[in-house]
Parts: structure tokens; sequence; C-alpha cells
């Protein structure tokens, strides 16, 4: 990774040398994670562009009810006669994005409380501590069901639900690795020096623990991915007519039992990014220090 | 031997405390809803009037900490409460269905488990190998995978186009054990698929933990022969985390069902619980709530247990 070019060149020829470094990282990546990013662009682009992509509208009723696969609609029509196809490209556009903002929602919280526990320790570092250890004692599907009954299922109480149960694993893993970068002495430094918490915890610590977070972000993506998938099959997650994976396989479930393989494709839709961004986490894990590496 | 049992009084100490802070969290949870269980019985149409004498009936004008303490003696007394939707005593719901996810996530473990453990040591012996390489990708992808893809795609294969085994697994009171059996095979096969990857890579990070360990070299590099490594260096060592990755499955079948019956329509707790959810049926949901929650603290409580008395040097932590 220490390549000797990129520390002595100056100016712009640093920005080329860095992507050119990155290219070449890319290409020696091992076949299984180039899989994973190129299905990562993919479903980034669809969900960027699903209006140009999608045939037709996101909810509209276009056709009969249980169409099947033909020329007008490839992949058929659901419950409600909506082009299943339209619907799946939507649905990369909401479901992967609920997924994404609960995610990020889940690391913000748990990150900052993990590092604050870390920083300053004493009773704050031993009440957040306690009260992650009561939450993660109660299962989270089973957790996030109550809560959702008593909340209600919409997206938003759905997004801080599965966030803050989430946030508790966040908060484990950069609270132990935070730990291990309290005890430098360029803290102890830090600290004497008269900066702020914040200072400490932005420019001192986050640094240090970027990469295992960062690989901890991919594999807390897939979790939070599939629990909403999951809760949105049982009915509890997204609610129509938002198009969503998880709610698409429940709707159209009962084709199965007549040879149609319709709903098998939006579970293929959650399963093949959830392979993808696996595979992107295993090679970087791998290329980091192997921290975690037999997980 | 003094040791572990104050160990052990001092662990289950922590888990009935545990327990107890569970059941504080689903009835407080529960009584933070907007509006109450009265209201809801009698529909927005009621009079005041009769929803102040259900209140009374029902004992809600009583100060929380009492209706706690009510709800817990009752429970602990075997009195779940009677459901909102359909006004049925809900412990004689919930027993049989009780029952039958046991039977389900313990037929699931009778085949992953051995599955699993032996996928996992093979992979950790031939670690880097082209099985163990095969091995850690599909494992990966079946981490990866929904429940109801894996339950679709075996319907699809077993019942649908070779029809070979029913695709819904209607147990009634009348079913007779074979057949029961039979239904849950299924629903048993999907559970295994997917939780023996994540069990198997556990089990093959423990193992190359262990033979990493100098004492193996030392066995290998004094001639010892490598069966006999397996058997008396390692395996003696292997049981703590082992049996850890076993109890803690066993505990991720028990909550993982939910999924799985749903799709069977198999009648386990878990179904009952989504249909609760959706109904918004409270004491329904409450119970439900518990009974995984304490099937799933007492769980990890036998793993860390477990793994104290299978590995006396947990006594003395650093």
């Amino acid at each position: 990774m220490n390549d000797p070019s990129i520390q002595s060149s100056t100016g712009p020829s640093f920005e080329v040398s860095k992507t050119r470094q990155l290219v070449r990282v890319l290409l020696q990546a091992p076949l299984s994670a180039k899989i994973g990013l190129f299905i990562i662009f993919v479903y980034i682009f669809v969900a960027l562009f699903a209006p140009l992509i999608a045939p037709f509208g996101e909810s509209e009723l276009v056709g009969r009810k249980y169409q099947v696969w033909d020329d007008e609609f490839l992949l058929g029509t659901d419950n409600l006669g909506r082009d299943m196809l339209t619907r799946i490209i939507y649905g990369a556009r909401n479901t992967v994005g609920i997924a994404v903002i609960t995610t990020v929602f889940a690391f913000v919280t748990g990150g900052v409380c993990g590092i604050i526990a870390a920083v300053v320790g004493g009773w704050l570092d031993q009440l957040l501590s306690r009260v992650v250890d009561v939450l993660m004692a109660i299962p989270s599907l089973i957790f996030s069901m109550l809560l959702l009954s008593i909340f209600g299922t919409s997206v938003i109480s759905l997004i801080l639900i599965i966030g803050t149960l989430d946030a508790t694993r966040v908060f484990r893993i950069s609270r132990a690795v935070s730990l291990n970068v309290v005890v430098m002495d360029f803290i102890e430094a830090a600290k004497l020096r008269g900066e702020k918490l914040a200072w400490i915890s932005v420019r001192e610590i986050l640094p240090n623990i970027a990469a295992p977070l960062a690989a901890e972000f991919g594999l807390r993506f897939c979790f939070v991915f599939l629990t909403i998938s999951a809760l949105s099959f049982l009915g509890l997650g997204i609610q129509p007519p938002t198009a969503d994976w998880g709610s698409m396989v429940r709707d159209t479930a009962d084709l199965i039992t007549f040879e149609d393989y319709t709903p098998l494709i939006p579970a293929a839709a959650i399963m093949i990014l959830t392979i993808g961004v696996n595979f992107v986490v295993d090679w970087f894990l791998h290329k980091t220090s192997g921290l975690k590496d037999e997980y | 031997m003094n040791n572990i049992i104050r160990m052990l009084i001092q662990r289950i100490s922590l888990g009935i405390l545990t327990l107890f802070v569970v059941s504080l969290i689903i009835f407080l949870g529960v009584s933070m809803l907007p509006g109450d269980a009265a209201q809801a019985i009698l529909g927005q149409a009621a009079t005041p009037d009769t929803v102040a004498a259900l209140r009374k009936q029902l004992g809600l004008d009583l100060p929380a900490h009492i209706r706690y303490l009510t709800w817990l003696g009752n429970i602990l007394q075997g009195d779940w409460g009677t459901s909102i939707g359909n006004g049925r005593e809900i412990g004689e719901v919930i027993g049989v269905r009780f029952a039958n996810t046991i039977f389900l996530a313990t037929f699931a473990a009778c085949i992953a488990i051995p599955l699993a453990l032996t996928l996992g040591i093979l992979a950790a012996l031939y670690r880097n190998s082209f099985f163990d390489r095969t091995v850690n990708v599909l494992t990966l992808s079946s981490i990866s995978t929904p429940e109801f893809f894996v339950a679709y795609i075996l319907i699809l294969l077993v019942s649908v186009k070779a029809g070979w085994l029913p695709s819904l697994s209607n147990i009634r009171a009348d079913t007779t054990f074979v057949e029961h059996l039979e239904k849950t095979i299924l629903p048993a096969l999907v559970l295994t698929l997917v939780s023996v990857a994540y069990m198997m890579r556990m089990t093959r990070a423990a193992i190359i933990n262990l033979l990493s360990q100098s004492y193996i070299e030392m066995a290998a590099l004094k001639g010892v022969r490598k069966h006999k490594i397996i058997t008396r260096h390692a395996l003696p060592n292997a049981w703590a985390p082992i049996v850890n990755v076993v109890v803690l499955n066993l505990a991720y079948l028990v909550v993982g069902v939910v999924v799985v019956e749903v799709v069977f329509v198999y009648p386990g707790l878990g179904q009952l619980l989504v249909d609760a959810v959706q109904r918004r049926d409270m004491p329904v949901v409450q119970a439900c709530c518990l009974i995984f929650a304490v099937t799933y603290v007492l769980l990890n409580l036998i793993a860390d247990v477990l793994s104290i008395l299978t590995n006396p040097r947990l006594l003395h932590p650093k």
C-alpha cells in the first residue's frame, strides 16, 4: 500500500498517482471483490436513474393482476396489476435507500457514543455500556417488532428503531477499537495541550479507527438491509404503495405454487446486493491488517 | 470448586437481573402507547363513562408500578391475560404455539449442529485449500441470503416441482407425530441452511485459533500423529468455543423462526407475534416478546455457564 512515489510527489501529480494507485488496487483485487464492486455500482446506478430506466410509473396500475412475463411486462405484473420490473427498479431506490439511511444513523449515534465513552470513561462509559448490554439482551428482530407495534410502522419510526437497535453493535465495536487508541501517548499529549473532547475524537481517534469502522459499516449495512427486508416481508416494514423488495415478495408469494418465478426476483435482488457487499467487505478485511479476519 | 459456585451464582443473578429489566422494558413500552387497552377494546364510539368503568375493571387506573407487579405476578402464575383481538385466554394458545416453535428449532438444530461442526473442523484443518475457499464463498453467500428466498426456492423445487413434501405446515391438535415431522422438514431445512454458515465460520475460527498455539506445534514436532493432535490436544480446549457457538445458535434458531414460520404458515410463536403486531393486540405482543426474550437470555446464560465449566481458565478474568 505504501508507494514511495506517492510520498515524494507533490502538488497536482499527487491526485493523478492517487487515482492510479486506486486503479491498481482494484485491478489486483480478487475476483469475488471485483464482482462485489460491480454489483454495488450497478445498484447505485439503477437507484439514481430509476425514473429514466423504468418503463412505467412506480405505483401505476398498468395491466391485469398477475399477468405472466411477456414483451410488454418483462417480469409480469403483481397482485394489483403494477409492472414488476418497474417496481424492482424503484425498489433499488427505496429499499436500499432506507437501509443506507438507517445504517448511517446507526453509525453516527453508535460511533459518537462509543468514542465518547472510550475517551471520557468513568460513569458515562459504565452507563452507556450497561444500557447497551440491556438492549442487546433482547433479540433485535423481536425487539423491533415490539417497538414497531408501539410506534406504528412508518418509514421514520422504522429508520429510528432499527437504527437505534443497530447502534448498540456499532457502539460496542467503536468503543472497543477506540479504547486501544485512547491509551496512546499522543492522546495524552493532546489532553495535556488542553484540546477539547470533540477535537480529540475527530482529529486523533477517528483516523485511527476508520479502517475497522469502514468494514463494520459494510457488515452492518447487510444486517440492516436484511432486517428491513424481513420486516417488510412480514408486512411490518416499508408500507405500500412504496415499491419495496421485501413486501413485493410477500405480495406475489402465492405465484410460487404455480411454478411462477416472479416472487424469487425481488428476493434475489436483495440477496445479490448483500453478497456483493459481503465480498467487498471480506476483501477489505484481508487488506487492512487482517482485523477480524476470522469472523 | 468454591470459585465455580461463586461464578455461577454471579452469572445467574446477572441473568435474572437482565430478565427483570427486559420485562420492565416490555411492560413500560406498551404502557407508553397512546390511548389504552380500555379504549382499544371499546372502540372510538365508547362514552368516557364506560371507558372509565372498564379501566377500573381492568385495573388500568392503578399506578404503573402496581400494574407492573400484578402483570409480572400473574405471568409467573401462568396467567398471561386475555387477547384484545378475540378475547381468548392467551395462556391457552401460547403453550401449544411455543411447543411448536421449540419442535421446529430443535429439529433444525439436530441437522444444523453436526453439519456445521463437521464442515467447520474440516475447513479449519484444510485451511486455504480449494475446499476451504469454496466453503468460505458459499457461507458468505448463505449469510447474505434472506430466509424467505431460501424458503421459496425450496418450496419451488421440493414441493411444487417434485411434489415430495407439502409447502404448507398446517399443524393442528390432531396431527400425528409422523405427520408433524413430515410437515416440519422443509421449514427445518430452511433454518438449517441459513444458520449453518454462521455456526461453521465460528467453529472454523475457533479451531484455527487453537491450532496456531505453540503446544500444538510442540506436539507436532515431537511426532504425535495428526488425528491424535486433534482428539487429544486440540479438542479438549476447543469445547468451550464450540459449546458457545452451538448454544448461541440455538438462541438464534428460536428467534430466527419468525420469518420461516410465516412463509410456511407454521403455527408457532413467531406467526402469533406477527399477527398480533399487525392487529396491535398488545397483551399478545407482550406475551410473545417476553417468551422470546426469556428463551434468548436463558440460552445465552447457559452458553456463558457452559463455557466457564469447560474452560476453568475463564474463572480468572484478567
